[in-house]
């Protein structure tokens, strides 16, 4: 019971602070509003069973990335302006679109028997994710680190000013 | 885990996150209201990974590729932000729209 209670806290602040994020006219307040949609998400992890990848989540996401959000949303003049900041077209269409999809993939969940397995007590995950990670997934784990050193210095080269001349 | 919650409570909160998601990536001209729209649709994919991962009964496969996502989705945000700066000192304006000098 106390569950359902949080899981649709959770959920109405998850979807809620999207809408904001989705319909907001101001770029200012859509980017605060990511605040709320990233925190439910770390609830939800939570509520999953998935302690580290929601500690994971909160250091990436609202530590990292939405603060980079927020100071691209700074470094760029004149995004407070309502009148241009954030203008969205074609809203109907992509409507349409958005529920034709989303009706299509409700109705695969709601009609699929899923294959569950029998529920297990929440246990710590970290030994198990570090054994999966150093052992059955250790390629994939340091071509990551190869992925992150070509973003690093991938933005560096992109977003610095040249000065050749 | 409790009660009345179960997979289909957690595909269908992915979904609805999922939608606006794309609803954000197709109306937006502001470039980094597309980034965000991204980022929503990224973590309804990993709400997918991690309930298929605790009602499926998988070790922890669901989990790390969920940080794998999380992963990228950093990497991405750090290019994708970098890009946008790049066009903003070019064109001193994010809209979409008015980044066509490629347009024939």
């Amino acid at each position: 019971m106390l569950a359902t209670i949080i899981f649709y806290a959770l959920a109405i602040l998850t979807v809620g602070s999207s809408c904001i994020v989705v319909f907001s006219r101001n770029v200012v307040y859509s980017t605060f509003a990511l605040l709320g949609a990233f925190m439910g998400v770390v609830g939800i992890y939570v509520l999953l069973a998935a302690d580290f990848v929601a500690m994971v989540q909160l250091l990436v996401y609202v530590g990292g990335i939405l603060v980079l959000t927020i100071f691209a949303v700074m470094l760029t003049q004149g995004i407070a302006d309502v009148t241009i900041s954030n203008r969205s077209v074609g809203l109907i269409p992509a409507l349409v679109i958005a529920v034709v999809a989303g009706g299509v993939m409700a109705f695969a969940v709601e009609r699929t028997h899923w294959h569950l397995a029998a529920s297990v007590t929440p246990s710590p995950t970290t030994y198990g994710i570090g054994n999966a990670f150093l052992g059955d997934y250790v390629l994939p784990f340091e071509i990551a680190s190869l992925v992150l050193l070509a973003a690093l210095i991938g933005a560096i080269v992109i977003s610095r000013h040249e000065a050749r001349e | 885990m409790g009660g009345g919650i179960g997979l289909n409570h957690f595909l269908l909160l992915s979904l609805i996150i999922f939608s606006l998601g794309m609803v954000c990536v197709l109306t937006r001209r502001n470039a980094i209201g597309i980034l965000m729209g991204v980022e929503l649709i990224l973590n309804s994919a990993n709400i997918n990974y991690l309930a298929f991962a605790h009602y499926g009964g998988a070790k922890y496969d669901g989990q790390v590729f969920a940080i794998f996502v999380i992963m990228l989705a950093a990497a991405e945000a750090v290019i994708g932000l970098a890009v946008v700066l790049a066009i903003y000192q070019n064109f001193k304006t994010i809209d979409v729209d008015a980044t066509e000098t490629l347009s024939g």
